[in-house]
């Protein structure tokens, strides 16, 4: 919401340098008055409002960098994060975040966030936009394709291995639990992939 | 982490970060806690601030060394000798924690007469098998007594020869010598083998000066005891190491011996990278686990069918002895009604591995044809990976791959701008591999927890969709599955089977038809098959197909039908016992501190006032305190098991048991299953070294992985080519492989360019300036970088006159993004741990000069 301004008034240059001195806080502060309260306002703070004031929306988040854990604050308007910050309530971090943490909304919002899924056809020199739908369909093909020629039920002394080599998996430690517990369901008891990997020995 | 497993029962950290706050001493070893994990180093710094002792052991002096009280340097990769030091002074001069020592761990136990220590066989132990190149642990075992491994993350043993005559666990107490007189208790047997890692030898050894270890001994053992504790804190400078195993079982075993574990301040803290890397070994998307660390079926082991696999796995002792109620529950999650008494609860459907499925021989799998199809989710291997040439030449062999991040990877454009292009090898009209890269949704664009580094599970909130495509991993995975039962729908193949079995229904919401986060954690969660009820806690597994559970150690993260602990958000008050137990949800069962047990006397009364968390009430014949016990709720202390019964699980540990995923329910300082290299840690050099060993003829851990040699060839120790230590790093504003911070303009401001610290000596001798362009060489390539020249690194004067100068540098940088540099890991081997297959990336030699490599057709490269 766009705050209007204070009308202008004409006013004589006495009645500024009065209005000024008046208004200016460090006198106030000498006289005594504590800086932490009313003696820190001029006129331009009193008409500051905080960006989280314009905010629709506020949800707990965990700092999507390393294992501390960090819990943070994330405010959107209008469907846009427009500001991350530290939950004063952790016991964690009680409010703080480093670099990392603190760069969360950039990284949200950085110039070079994927939007469009990327297809690079075999030989191809470049990229080529694609719809969810095709590359969806297309790699359940690739992935059932991939999987029915190289599928082993049994090793040659006979013992039951059901599994495939042909198809492997790499990624986990960034994820959620929710995330990882699904990929190894579906990869490993649903498809029989053993190659299934993860930042943990990184 | 099998070292914290195999020591204490639980592969995770035993305390909570802000439990730093009342440690009296805190180590920072293999890690730099202060730029790495800031957040949490606060609290060493309030331990500080209220007189706790600090110590840095590390190679570089950076902000943590500045902010600690001894910074102790030592080269890369010879942590073993420090920590061996560590513990030989404990011993001799008797500063080991007597009552808690004596009870809590198998110091008084005697070891197989047969056992011979590396100070007899000159760097090995008994049961080498040349051939093989890998031990049989049969002569590690307690005398007369076969000992399961805690199964939590062990791997396939070497071993298949225990007698089978041993008794079991649950025929008796295991032998021991409460007097430490016995010459194979496990007390001498220590002694010995520590006996020559004395300061003067840790400082030959380590380069770290003598009187500068000594002070960190008398520091960390002044501050323990009935009245002090102190902790551990290591990352991967540790287990970046082909023994980084057991430098973390060097750790797990000096806080035994001085009494630190369960105990307020006291413990071993893992500080781990990624915002759920501990979840994501919990419920491991990783090749040889199942969740809640089952084993995976494996054809080498007796696994065929489900009886069989839970009579190999299944600990006759211990809480382990529950195994068979996880597996089956967790078979009925995956398999549903499919999954029935008759059939072994669709056991067979579970793929069996039949080796090392690992990252590091997956590299190999795709260069060799094996692989053929790759999904790379929010991982960046060209980066990440060791020998990043190799892993390029890999991903140019692949049919196709998916690649899933927020910002376009090195990995995703390895075809166009990669070294295979770079070099010249091959033209991206060569490279036939198909590749999609997809937009990845952040946290706060979906719903779901995260498993901190203190095992702590913490909800975070769907806020904001996630930029145009943009989907969320369980979006991609829910919806790829529906296609795949939709396209194997009408097989009537036998092999299709598990993909046709599989429980697949997740309520949708939304127009994008998001599957619920929730609805899948409470089937992480666990509920009752019948009726849907959600199981309350760890006790409701059942082994009858009566609940479906997806991860036992989760169990009690989602109560009831509305109760999402891990959306908990009340935090104590300063005047709370700081345990924090209303913050989200830790595993298990909440409790924050592991085996906190051992925070009381064998009597059950807090070892002293200062330090009390969990102790026995007699009149309401519970165990109480300021955090969820774990331990028996009900077990008096004096409890002692009846051994004319045979008693088998929790029965057989007495009441003064804390370690209660043991199988004899102490802490092993010794430990006989589980490890491939060794029951006791012992110094070997790195792979890649710039000395010989000094305390054996064996160099190096003689078990460790080293895949091939084609273009991942090691240098020989004193190799004149290569005389430099070389270790990598991280940075506070970048974050692993970089993807997520290079690309994002203010971090990339703060650390725009790749670099190397160079030490001032070195550069003088090598003609280097500040900034000036240098190359770093080892036997897999070379990269070209910027000079550092700092005072931060020091030479090592190491035995035999011998000075040893170190270089190290930043691992993150890439060519994408608005912060670029070399890989680092161009320069590193496909050589890792022989129980983890984690490779070694923190110790290895270079060569270094200053200049420029000839790119592009002599071009320079626009770093
Ligand atoms: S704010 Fe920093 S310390 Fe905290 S979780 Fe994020 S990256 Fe880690």
């Amino acid at each position: 919401m766009r705050r209007s301004r204070p009308p202008i008034i004409r006013r004589t240059l006495a009645d500024r340098i009065g209005g000024f001195v008046r208004d200016w806080s460090v006198p106030r502060q000498i006289a005594g008055q504590s800086s932490a309260t009313k003696a820190a306002e001029s006129a331009l703070s009193r008409g500051l409002r905080p960006r989280l004031d314009e905010a629709d929306t506020v949800g707990t988040n965990i700092c999507p960098y390393c294992a501390v854990g960090c819990a943070q604050l994330m405010y959107a308007k209008d469907g846009r994060v427009i500001h991350v910050e530290g939950d004063p309530r952790s016991p964690i971090n009680q409010g703080t975040l480093c670099p990392k943490g603190a760069a969360t909304l950039g990284l949200m919002t950085m110039p070079e966030r994927l939007d469009k899924i990327k297809y690079r056809a075999p030989h191809s020199d470049r990229w080529e936009e694609r719809s969810m739908d095709w590359a969806m369909d297309r790699i359940a093909h690739l992935t059932k394709k991939t999987r029915d020629e190289a599928f082993v039920q049994e090793l040659p002394d006979g013992g039951t291995v059901n599994h495939t080599q042909a198809i492997g998996s790499l990624g986990g430690a960034t994820l959620d639990n929710e995330e990882n517990y699904l990929i190894k369901k579906l990869f490993s008891a649903g498809l029989g992939m053993v190659w299934i990997e993860n930042q943990a020995r990184v | 982490m099998p070292s914290l497993g195999t020591t204490y029962g639980r592969g995770a950290a035993t305390l909570a970060q802000w439990d730093l706050a009342n440690s009296d001493f805190v180590l920072v070893m293999g890690s730099n806690m202060a730029e790495n994990h800031p957040i949490a180093f606060r609290f060493v710094m309030r331990a500080k601030e209220k007189g706790a002792t600090i110590v840095h052991a590390d190679p570089r002096f950076t902000r943590t060394s500045a902010l600690a009280d001894i910074h102790a340097p030592l080269r890369a990769g010879t942590d073993i000798a420090f920590l061996g030091g560590i513990i030989r002074h404990i011993l001799e001069n008797d500063l080991w924690f007597k009552d808690y020592v004596l009870n809590y761990t198998n110091i008084a136990t005697i070891i197989s007469s047969d056992y011979q220590d590396p100070e007899q066989l000159d760097g090995l132990f008994s049961g080498w098998d040349e051939e093989k190149k890998s031990y049989t642990v049969d002569s590690w075992q307690y005398k007369d007594m076969k000992v399961p491994s805690s199964l939590a993350e062990h791997e396939p043993s070497t071993s298949d020869s225990f007698d089978e005559a041993a008794k079991s666990t649950s025929d008796g107490p295991p032998p021991e010598d409460r007097t430490l007189r016995h010459p194979n208790c496990v007390y001498q047997i220590m002694r010995r083998h520590y006996a020559r890692y004395t300061p003067e030898m840790v400082e030959r050894v380590t380069g770290c000066p003598a009187g500068t270890f000594l002070k960190v001994c008398e520091a960390i053992t002044r501050n323990s005891g009935r009245e002090r504790t102190g902790a551990i804190c290591y990352a991967v400078g540790w287990t970046h190491h082909s023994t980084g195993v057991q430098m973390i079982r060097g750790a797990g075993i000096i806080q035994a011996l001085l009494g630190n574990v369960g105990r307020p301040g006291g413990g071993v803290l893992a500080l781990r990278g990624h915002t759920s890397i501990q979840g994501s070994t919990d419920i491991p998307t990783l090749y040889d686990m199942l969740p809640g660390y089952l084993q995976q079926p494996n054809a080498n082991q007796k696994h065929a069918d489900l009886q069989e696999f839970l009579e190999t796995e299944q600990t006759p002792t211990g809480w382990w002895h529950n195994l068979p109620k996880y597996m089956v529950s967790l078979l009925r999650a995956w398999y549903g009604d499919n999954a029935t008494a008759e059939n072994g609860w669709g056991y067979r459907w579970l793929p069996k591995i039949v080796g090392d499925h690992s990252q590091l021989p997956m590299t190999l799998a795709m260069r060799d044809g094996v692989i053929k199809g790759m999904f790379f989710l929010g991982q960046n291997p060209v980066i990440g990976g060791s020998n990043s040439k190799q892993v390029q030449a890999g991903l140019a062999k692949l049919d196709w791959m998916v690649v899933r991040d927020c910002a376009e990877t090195e990995t995703a454009s390895f075809w166009k701008e990669g070294h295979l292009v770079r070099d010249g090898d091959m033209r991206p009209e060569d490279i036939g591999t198909e590749v999609f890269l997809m937009p990845a949704s952040l946290a706060g664009e979906k719903d779901g927890t995260f498993t901190n580094t203190h095992r702590l599970l913490q909800w975070h909130d769907k806020v904001v969709d996630g930029p145009g495509d943009s989907q969320s991993e369980l979006w991609f995975i829910y919806h790829l599955g529906r296609r795949l039962k939709a396209l194997y729908a009408d097989s009537d193949l036998e092999r299709d089977q598990p993909i046709q079995n599989l429980t697949w229904d997740y309520p949708e919401r939304g127009p994008d038809r998001d599957p619920s986060a929730e609805a899948v954690l409470k089937e992480i969660n666990g509920y009752t098959w019948l009726d849907r009820r959600q199981l309350s806690g760890i006790p409701d597994i059942k082994d009858d197909g009566s609940t479906a559970c997806g991860c036992w150690i989760y169990c009690g993260v989602f109560p009831t039908h509305n109760d999402n602990k891990s959306r908990s958000r009340r935090a104590d008050g300063p005047d709370g016992p700081g345990t924090h137990l209303g913050w989200g949800f830790a595993w298990p069962d909440n409790r924050r501190t592991l085996a906190n047990r051992a925070s009381a006397d064998p009597e059950g009364k807090p070892w002293s006032e200062r330090k009390r968390l969990i102790w026995w009430d007699a009149e309401k014949e519970t165990w109480t305190g300021d955090d969820q016990v774990d331990f028996v709720k009900d077990k008096p202390p004096g409890f002692k098991p009846d051994w004319s019964k045979h008693p088998t699980g929790m029965d057989a540990l007495g009441g003064d048991a804390p370690f209660i995923l043991i199988a004899d329910g102490k802490a092993a300082l010794f430990s006989s299953s589980g490890l491939k290299d060794g029951p006791l840690p012992t110094h070997y050099e790195p792979l890649e070294s710039p000395v010989h060993n000094q305390l054996y003829k064996q160099e190096a851990n003689p078990v460790a992985k080293h895949w091939e040699k084609r273009d991942n060839e090691l240098a020989e120790p004193g190799d004149p080519r290569f005389p430099h230590s070389f270790t990598t790093y991280r940075l506070t504003e970048h974050h692993s492989g970089g993807t997520p911070t290079r690309s994002v303009p203010v971090t990339a401001e703060l650390q725009p360019e790749g670099f190397a610290e160079i030490p001032t000596e070195l550069a003088r001798e090598l003609g280097i300036g500040n900034t000036d362009w240098v190359v770093i060489s080892t036997l897999r390539g070379e990269i070209e970088t910027r000079a550092l020249v700092t005072d931060r690194l020091q030479p090592f004067h190491l035995g035999g006159g011998k000075t040893v100068h170190q270089v190290g540098m930043p691992w993150h940088f890439g060519w994408k993004g608005y912060a670029t540099g070399d890989i680092a890991n161009v320069l590193t081997a496909v050589v890792g741990d022989p129980n983890t297959s984690m490779h070694e990336n923190k110790a290895l030699v270079c060569g270094l000069r200053r200049g420029r490599l000839a790119r592009d057709g002599g071009r320079h490269g626009e770093s």
